[in-house]
């Protein structure tokens, strides 16, 4: 819960008055919220922590630092699956 | 165990330990403060390459360690309750409280659910307008913002089905709380990476000031931490104290200005009880007045007797750095992740079960 993964910008948009993106974590993509970044655009690499962005980080380093949470194995704790609750949710 | 060997930055790593013992001539104590931290730590055996000298001992940044029983059979009674459903951060859910768990209630029949994203517990009272649903808001400064986000959206579309029970602690209060402590063996602080990628790191200087400690903003990736430990001897050997900043890659002097601002407007700084430490004055968050209608604590009615923590857990001494998880006599007997007895063996940032993950045949043999 201390760790913040790096992910890189594919889409963004606006979603109930936030400004939202898509963000891809090595093959996976997940809802991440840019409000934080506003400078960010589609494209740049950003950390992110329980779905928001919190930096701009440039793209070796993203890199660099996703391949190592990988190897520690805690990528799994840090981006879980996300259909839980909105699954639920619609029922 | 893994070691060094398989890490990329091998290289820097062993240029960085190399300097570290050229510049050690006394014995230090250092602690790294977040339990990601630790994790990194322990997981390439960092503290095994440093000099003899040095002893790195880990601090009480696990948010999920220092939540209070309290909290913890708050949310378990509310989860229980068959109006409520109950959004909590997946690592919470095997934190044993008084008499149970979260993992247990759900089990129980209690609608639990795990969110990645403190919006998606948003999402969930916008879809059951019939549910009365409580997000468990624990974390550092790197989650408040997030969290107040969600308090800030639910206020906004008046979502009446929305609180949270909130357990925020900050970073500076605890550790002027254990350099005050008599107790205190600490020279010297690694301070978290992504805590100060929102805070910044103007707030440590007054901790610089008034204990004349070293204090370096350091990074999560090995060559991050050996960096940050070698900045901080270097400090130590030439009797200087200065807040100094490792990972620049994320970290600026002010931090990040709309994550504070909006964790400003949602939050103010109240008391607040750290477990196995006890309270701490003004180190930590809770929602403010015009939040109300969104705080679970007034929203709900909860009276709870809580009941001790078991008796030969040593997590207080553990958080503090005054032991380490092996000397505690149910490490990895009793105590495992599977079956934990205290908090800290619960979580993977937890210093017991970073310890139980990578030590333990070490210290058995
Ligand atoms: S090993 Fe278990 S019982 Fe011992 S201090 Fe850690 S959490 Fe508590």
């Amino acid at each position: 819960m201390c760790l913040a993964v790096p992910g890189k910008i594919v889409s963004a948009e606006e979603c109930n008055g936030l400004r939202s993106a898509r963000v891809q974590f090595g093959g996976i993509t997940r809802q991440v919220s840019l409000d934080f970044v506003p400078e960010a655009a589609v494209g740049d690499y950003v950390l992110v922590h329980v779905g928001f962005a919190i930096s701009v980080v440039n793209a070796e380093e993203a890199q660099r630092t996703y391949q190592l949470l990988e190897e520690m194995g805690v990528l799994e704790e840090e981006l879980p699956q996300e259909a839980e609750v909105a699954d639920e949710g619609r029922r | 165990m893994k070691y060094l060997d398989e890490y990329r930055d091998e290289r820097i790593a062993h240029g960085l330990v190399a300097e570290i013992t050229r510049c050690v001539t006394r014995p230090w104590v250092l602690m790294e403060i977040c339990g990601g931290q630790t994790h990194t730590i322990m997981r390439y055996g960092l503290d095994e390459l440093l000099p003899p000298e040095i002893e790195l001992v880990h601090g009480p940044g696990c948010p999920v360690c220092v939540t209070p029983l309290e909290t913890i059979d708050k949310a378990i009674a509310l989860a229980l309750r068959p109006d409520v459903t109950l959004v909590s951060y997946g690592d919470m859910l095997r934190v044993p409280g008084s008499n149970s768990d979260l993992f247990r209630a759900k089990a129980q029949g209690g609608d639990v659910r795990i969110a990645y994203s403190p919006l998606e517990a948003v999402k969930v009272a916008r879809a059951n307008p019939d549910r009365k649903v409580v997000f468990l808001a624990i974390g550092f400064e790197t989650t408040a913002p997030p969290n107040a986000m969600a308090a800030f959206q639910a206020k906004r579309e008046g979502l009446k089905n929305f609180s949270m029970l909130v357990s925020h602690v900050l970073v500076p209060p605890a550790i002027r709380a254990l350099m005050t402590s008599r107790q205190n063996r600490v020279q010297a602080f690694i301070a978290p990476g992504h805590v100060c990628t929102v805070m910044g790191f103007q707030e440590y200087e007054a901790l610089v000031r008034d204990f004349a400690v070293p204090i370096v903003v350091g990074g999560f990736e090995p060559a991050d931490l050996l960096e940050a430990v070698l900045m901080l001897v270097k400090q130590l050997e030439q009797g200087e104290a200065r807040i100094e900043n490792q990972y620049v890659r994320s970290v600026s002097y002010a931090g990040n200005l709309a994550a504070q601002q909006i964790m400003k407007e949602v939050f103010e700084v109240a008391d607040q009880k750290w477990r196995g430490i006890g309270p701490i004055p003004n180190s930590g968050l809770r929602l403010r007045e015009e939040y109300r209608a969104h705080d679970a604590n007034k929203v709900f009615d909860l009276q709870l007797v809580t009941a001790d923590e078991p008796a030969e857990c040593i997590s207080a001494m553990v958080l503090q750095g005054l032991k380490k998880p092996t000397d505690c006599p149910a490490f990895a007997m009793r105590c495992t992740p599977e079956n934990p007895l205290g908090a800290p063996m619960v979580s993977a940032e937890g210093a017991c079960a970073a310890y139980y993950h990578y030590r333990r045949h070490t210290v058995a043999s």
